[in-house]
């Protein structure tokens, strides 16, 4: 089964993976902290559902273990539910304020 | 080797295009830029022999997901110019807090030991769809059968926030 295994499973060191799905993680979190769009926000946040993902995906790769794979599918399924759902909760607050700045929002302080 | 190119490529240009996400001012630029991101990552899950979660990626996510993402966009009409009412303060102190932490995320997991790769055992057919289907629907059926009641919900919650109340007015 040797010559299968994929190219970069055996040049690619695994820590690498790892390096580039935090980076892509922290640019994720680093667009929640400072954009006021709540669009963006959103689109952040699938940033860093999608860092996540390929680091399942490549530590499933590299055990040759098929769960990890699964796990994705289901965050895939899931971020497709919140998109939908979070999305219309967008377009509520744009019928309501006018605008989708999310420090407009202050108001829902107790 | 010529795979590696293909890796440093695709990991610089997934990440470009993620900051770009973030930095851009116009929003459907933006989003964009998280579609070549998508695109990016599907490229390397096809570098992990990854074809069906691939595939899911590309309909799943720069299929359905962006396209919901751009008629948001152009359905609120956010095309123009609208300032932004965080600081330069707050955006600094962000950027360092997101340096510090993938800095602490680095430290953090440098004497992890990873255990070589067992080449006798290796099976490189896991990516495709016929070994995930058998995992998929042998031993995790219920959760994807909670899938489906959670896209139920979140049709019927969308469906409902979306909803016009009677004597609520037009855009």
């Amino acid at each position: 089964m040797q010559p299968t295994i994929p190219d970069v499973v055996q040049t690619i060191p695994l820590p690498y993976y790892i390096w580039f799905a935090s980076a892509l993680f922290v640019i994720g979190i680093v667009g929640v902290l400072t954009r006021r769009n709540a669009i963006i926000i959103f689109m952040s946040v699938e940033v860093m559902l999608n860092a996540v993902n390929l680091l399942l995906v490549a530590f499933s790769a590299y055990r040759s273990d098929p769960a990890g794979q699964v796990f994705v599918f289901f965050i895939m399924a899931v971020a497709a539910a919140e998109v939908s759902v979070g999305l219309a909760i967008i377009v509520m607050i744009y019928r309501n304020i006018q605008s989708i700045d999310i420090g407009l929002l202050n108001r829902l302080k107790g | 080797m010529n795979v590696n190119y293909i890796w440093y490529f695709l990991t610089f240009l997934t990440l470009v295009s993620a900051i770009m996400v973030v930095v851009v001012r116009n929003p459907i630029h933006s989003v964009l830029y998280l579609i070549l991101t998508f695109f990016c990552i599907s490229a390397h899950y096809v570098l992990l022999n990854a074809q069906f979660l691939a595939a899911v990626n590309v309909i799943v996510y720069a299929g359905a997901i962006m396209v919901l993402f751009l008629f948001v966009i152009m359905f609120l009409n956010l095309r123009e110019y609208t300032a932004e009412s965080k600081t330069n303060l707050v955006k600094l102190g962000a950027a360092v807090l997101g340096g510090v932490l993938l800095v602490i995320i680095v430290a953090a997991l440098r004497s992890m030991q990873i255990e070589p790769l067992n080449k006798a055992t290796y099976n490189s057919q896991v990516g495709m769809v016929e070994s995930l289907g058998k995992v998929l629907f042998r031993d995790y059926l219920l959760p994807f059968e909670l899938i489906t009641v959670l896209f139920f919900v979140a049709m019927v919650g969308a469906v409902m926030l979306g909803k016009r109340e009677t004597g609520e007015r037009n855009f």
